[in-house]
């Protein structure tokens, strides 16, 4: 039934429907309840000290800790999926990468269309030699991109990205964020977007929001700018 | 030929190696003087109380007995399996997972061989179902202890690797993969290695028992090759039995990696 509907929504929107993320209640042991919704393939932002839980947010939308309390994409709990389809949908990028084969290559979970993945290293403006290179010979900036391709390359349609810009200059920098618009906009996907760096919270991310004593307070439209500026 | 036997003070000459090595360690600040002298001890006390209890269980042929050794061997053996990980799973799991690796792999082929292969009759002649199981829970023990302790052991170390493989969809035993077959691997090398060996590097000890006890060479020869290969078939089936359930189990029913089930061994 609930299938049956977003597959109707899909064919309205030619090829991807408008996802929407829903939390409600979501508890762990240094969080919650949180409630929120992302809806219409929107972005938001989210702030907050070190150590505050940003993180642990993010693992639990992914379903990687325990916790209580529901997440549903698209009208579907994560309880209706298998934890490794669940997560193909939601795609979770940690703020460090992790590899565990020599290549780049072998890191790509499934197939993925060839001339997808050259224009997005068009976008990120790596060479495509990179997908064969070792894993050693790649600097840290460059891992970080690769992280978010091999990511992408899933096909999520939620995209929860932990600090995806941490170690890159401002040009690789925004080179990221237009390929994350670029993949939002043709995915119709909701963005949820950590970083500490507020200017890049203020460009990628509609509506913002800020984690205080395990609280996911929003910060309000006309607030917004002044906050974002101001320390935590 | 007859065989010599050994006198209490023969005995006490090859204990005073054992000594020497003790203070050796000790004065060398090893840590292990301790473990030595206890370890020494426990194999005189356990070995003469199998010896008093071997002597009793062959003058009678009646089953209950021989399961109820063999029941005290392995919870024994499964008990030697959970206080060898590092890493284990809390409470009464770790002892269970152990201890029905144990019994699976090691109760399945010993009973296989002694129908099929001796046709000791009755099967339960504890003269010969009493050494093989002895044999077979010693060796398959060694094999699940090291899988199982490699395996919690690389999981702690590898965990955000496994967790990213998780991230990106993978499934549990597909982001454990490689793990679990080190894992299995490393419980399995030190039999196969020990076949590589057996009659040129090394001598197995049961033959060299049976050849000074007065055994013609060649029959010993065959038994040792039977128990060689029982163990490891034993070890084999043990190891990947044991390797197999742990993987799965160091992840819950959302295809989470679940270390929080694994504590620290207390030393």
């Amino acid at each position: 039934m609930r299938y049956a509907i977003a597959r109707d929504t899909i064919e309205k929107f030619g090829g991807y429907a408008l996802s929407h993320l829903q939390i409600n209640n979501l508890k762990t042991h240094h969080l919650g309840p949180i409630n929120l919704t992302v809806s219409d393939g929107s972005a938001i932002s989210i702030r907050g000290n070190s150590g505050a839980g940003k993180s642990l947010l993010l693992r639990a939308i992914a379903d990687l800790d325990p916790h209580q309390g529901e997440v549903l994409l698209d009208d579907v709990s994560s309880n209706d999926y298998r934890g490794s389809q669940w997560r193909q949908r939601v795609g979770y990028l940690p703020a460090m990468s992790q590899w565990w084969g020599d290549g780049v290559r072998e890191h790509f979970i499934h197939a993925i269309d060839q001339s997808l993945l050259a224009s997005w290293l068009n976008t990120l403006e790596l060479d495509e030699a990179i997908l064969d290179a070792p894993i050693s010979t790649l600097s840290s900036g460059e891992r970080q991109r690769v992280a978010l391709l091999r990511l992408l390359a899933n096909q999520p349609q939620a995209l929860l990205l932990d600090e995806p810009t941490a170690s890159l200059d401002h040009d690789n920098t925004l080179r990221v964020e237009k390929l994350v618009a670029d993949y939002q906009a043709q995915h119709r996907c909701i963005v949820i977007w950590v970083s500490h760096d507020p200017e890049q919270l203020a460009r990628v991310a509609s509506r913002h929001f800020i984690i205080k004593q395990g609280q996911l307070v929003p910060l309000p439209a006309s607030q917004t700018q002044a906050l974002l500026g101001a320390p935590a | 030929m007859t065989l010599i036997t050994l006198s209490l003070w023969d005995l006490s000459l090859a204990a005073l190696l054992v000594i020497a090595l003790a203070l050796l360690s000790f004065q060398m600040k090893l840590g292990v003087s301790r473990s030595i002298i206890v370890a020494a001890l426990r194999t005189v006390i356990q070995l003469l109380l199998i010896g008093l209890i071997l002597k009793w269980l062959f003058g009678t042929t009646h089953p209950g007995w021989l399961i109820l050794v063999s029941l005290i061997m392995l919870l024994a053996a499964g008990r030697e399996v959970m206080v060898r990980q590092q890493r284990r799973f809390a409470g009464i799991q770790s002892f269970a997972l152990g201890t029905v690796s144990l019994f699976i792999s090691t109760i399945v082929v010993t009973l296989l061989v002694l129908t099929v292969v001796i046709s000791a009759d009755p099967w339960y002649t504890p003269q010969y179902a009493i050494p093989l199981l002895g044999m077979m829970f010693g060796n398959t023990m060694n094999g699940i202890a090291l899988g199982l302790d490699r395996l919690t052991q690389t999981a702690w170390q590898q965990r955000e690797v496994i967790e990213a493989r998780l991230t990106l969809g993978q499934t549990p035993l597909q982001a454990i993969s490689d793990i679990r077959r080190e894992s299995t691997r490393s419980g399995m090398i030190p039999i196969i290695n020990a076949m590589a060996v057996a009659g040129i590097v090394s001598l197995p000890g049961m033959m060299t028992g049976q050849i000074m006890a007065g055994a013609d060479p060649m029959d010993a020869v065959s038994y040792q090759i039977l128990i060689m290969f029982m163990v490891t078939a034993g070890t084999g089936l043990g190891t990947i039995f044991a390797v197999a359930m742990a993987s799965r189990h160091l992840f819950d029913e959302r295809e989470r990696l679940r270390l929080d089930r694994l504590q620290k061994a207390v030393v």
